[in-house]
């Protein structure tokens, strides 16, 4: 295999893994307060169509990014509500949001545009458009020469193909997502919020016994969650996508749960699991078939890995995953 | 008495009439949804075109789920509906066991011509006539002798447009290089524009600079990143050239909308039967207008069109995938 290769796997994983990183660090502020959220695909679904919709109508895709991030939030008040306030299942709670948004984007898209739940193809400022680092290769090379870009990428050497395929030439988004990692780990392990965020995952009474307000913190850790995962739907639709199709998440909300479980609610390692299950997505579409000497390992394989991996770690073959000790438990105060 | 008799005849005269006045046909969408700009959709205007001429109404569903195919015969069954027109190969298995619950309703399906019921009209098209002609159009409009083809789930149906393609282009340069990748292996593989998106720059990047994208929504990822990346594509069933004009070389077009037009113009007499149009037929074909004058020379234009007319008088035979599940010219 070329180096060339490798590289241009490794820049599709960057691109693939980004929106689970995004939604994997929303599930992690979520579930470190003891609020389990499966409904992180809904979220990502609500934010792709609102986010698309938005840029459709105002040619401004910061506008659509807004839109998107505000309807994520929206849910995942919702959530909030059910989970926290009213001290509902949250498992329940989450399947309600990924139901809603499912049935809520392909109504509304219908009947603002009448493309059968699809929304218009965007063009120009109503995208994300790729940053182009300095002296790397892109587009405008390619334009200047007239020739494609794989061939000039061919020609240069290893580092240059390195700075230019796997660090210029993304979203913006793409670059946030990985600021998110050490923004998390920061926030969670260094500040006051984070520590008493984590506490009231474990222990919300000792929090509450603190005189600091279980409900609040764990509304707060709702909403982060909801941001993060409006800006991963705005990821899909507005920038690796042009536009808004019906059931775009496709299933990655699951994934990036399993992430999570996979790196034990830790942003680190969150960063690395996804960057893991990126990397299988993108090895799978780009050898079909992969023959090991003989033995031919079909495609459905690598997309099952992902959750076969998680299965492992869950079963307790590589370390313990144990989740934050007050997950999935509405916090009621003793009276 | 007898007066009762009559009058009660009379009014199950007019009750009889009514029925059959009511019996307006149906039509079932498969899960790429009724505005898939491609399969189903040109089904949609098919029966749409029905509809503007004879002012007629038609009823019609989009699939949701796999469970929900029987259940959708059924109904529209029961409810007087006749012909019920069913969309895709996945519809199969629930026409043969309902269709022979009801005689009296004819059945048609597109995309299956194997079932053995009385009263199904099933309709194949010969997609691999037409995938050659525009295989052929991406080896001549291909520079760099490496061309893509995206497939969505994989199933004998696509690589049956797979193999047509390859045999295309491999006609015109025998030394072309076929990159070759299905979606995936479930439903959602017809709705994965991400997925769809990673194939093409994955297919640019081994050299394609022509991609024939077979695969339902997930195309439109297909046709949206060869145009953002500067390579043609080639669309597929419905025309395409529009969604990206100048960039799309051409579509494979299969006229879905002409059979589900004919069958609902037929209504409830309609032929039963198989049916297999292929480019004697202008079942399949490829598609020109404004879009794409440009980007398909004259040349090419009259070298597809002898081929074409060769396929039509027997003189040259595309092999069909389906004859021994495989492919001379391509290897899935």
């Amino acid at each position: 295999m070329e180096f060339l290769t490798v590289i241009q796997i490794l820049d599709s994983t960057i691109r693939l893994a980004t929106p689970l990183l995004l939604a994997c660090l929303a599930g992690l502020y979520s579930e470190r307060a003891g609020i389990f959220d499966i409904g992180l695909e809904g979220k990502m679904l609500m934010s792709a169509f609102f986010s698309a919709a938005v840029a459709a109508l105002t040619g401004s895709v910061w506008l659509g990014l807004l839109a998107g991030i505000a309807s994520s939030l929206a849910l995942a008040g919702l959530h909030g509500l059910a989970s926290i306030t009213f001290r509902g299942n949250q498992l329940i709670s989450g399947v309600a949001v990924n139901f809603l948004a499912a049935g809520m984007t392909v109504l509304v898209a219908q009947d603002w545009f009448q493309q059968g739940g699809r929304t218009p193809s965007l063009f120009g400022q109503g995208r994300f458009e790729s940053a182009e680092f300095p002296l790397a290769i892109g587009p405008k090379d390619s334009e200047a020469t007239g020739r494609p870009v794989s061939e000039l990428m061919a020609e240069t050497n290893i580092l240059h193909q390195v700075y230019s395929e796997l660090f210029s030439g993304h979203s913006i988004l793409v670059y946030v997502a990985f600021l998110a990692v050490p923004v998390t780990w920061w926030v969670l392990f260094r500040t006051r919020f984070g520590l008493r965020l984590r506490a009231v995952g474990e222990n919300p009474a000792a929090v509450d016994t603190a005189g600091v307000s279980v409900v609040g913190l764990r509304y707060a850790a709702v909403a982060i969650c909801g941001v993060l995962c409006g800006i991963a739907g705005a990821y899909l639709a507005t920038a690796l996508q042009a536009g808004f199709v019906k059931d775009m998440t496709a299933g990655r909300g699951f994934i990036a749960l399993a992430a999570l479980i996979f790196a034990k609610w830790r942003p680190w390692h969150a960063m690395g699991a996804c960057l893991l299950f990126g990397l299988l997505q993108a090895v799978a579409l780009r050898f079909q078939n992969i023959d090991l000497g003989g033995v031919v390992i079909p495609v459905q394989v690598m997309d099952a890995l992902p959750y076969v991996l998680t299965v492992v770690i869950l079963a307790g073959f590589v370390g313990k995953a144990i989740p934050p000790r007050a997950g999935g438990e509405p916090y009621v105060k003793e009276r | 008495m007898s007066l009762m008799k009559s009058l009660m005849g009379a009014a199950a005269a007019v009750a009889l009439t009514a029925g059959a006045a009511l019996a307006e046909p149906a039509l079932i969408f498969d899960l790429g949804g009724k505005f898939d700009k491609s399969f189903n959709e040109a089904a949609f205007n098919g029966a749409q075109r029905w509809a503007d001429e004879t002012g007629g109404s038609f009823r019609e569903i989009e699939l949701q789920s796999e469970a929900q195919r029987e259940q959708a015969l059924r109904r529209f069954a029961d409810a007087g509906a006749n012909p019920v027109i069913t969309m895709g190969f996945a519809m199969a298995d629930p026409l043969s066991t309902v269709a022979p619950d009801y005689p009296d309703t004819k059945f048609v399906v597109v995309d299956v011509t194997w079932l053995d019921a009385p009263n199904i009209r099933q309709i194949g098209f010969a997609e691999h006539e037409g995938s050659y002609l525009v295989g052929m159009l991406a080896a001549m409009a291909s520079k760099s002798g490496t061309v893509g083809f995206v497939g969505g789930m994989d199933v004998p149906l696509i690589r049956h447009f797979g193999c047509g393609y390859a045999q295309g282009a491999k006609a015109v340069n025998p030394d072309i290089k076929i990159v070759a990748n299905m979606t995936g292996t479930t439903p959602a593989a017809w709705n994965d524009p991400v997925k769809g998106s990673e194939l093409t720059k994955a297919q640019i990047s081994q050299g394609a600079d022509v991609i024939y994208a077979a695969a339902g929504g997930t195309g439109v990822g297909v046709l949206q990143t060869a145009a953002d990346e500067g390579v043609l594509s080639i669309g597929v069933d419905s025309n395409q050239n529009h969604l990206h004009p100048g960039k799309v070389l051409t579509s494979m077009l299969k006229r879905v909308d002409v059979a589900v037009y004919e069958a609902m113009k037929a209504g409830a007499d309609v032929e039963t039967g198989v049916f297999v149009l292929g480019l004697a037929e202008d079942g399949v074909g490829y598609a020109l207008d404004e879009n794409n004058e440009a980007l398909v020379t004259d040349d090419m234009k009259s070298s597809v069109d002898e081929a074409r007319q060769k396929i039509i008088d027997g003189e040259l035979e595309v092999v069909s995938y389906y004859e021994n599940d495989s492919c001379p010219a391509l290897k899935f």
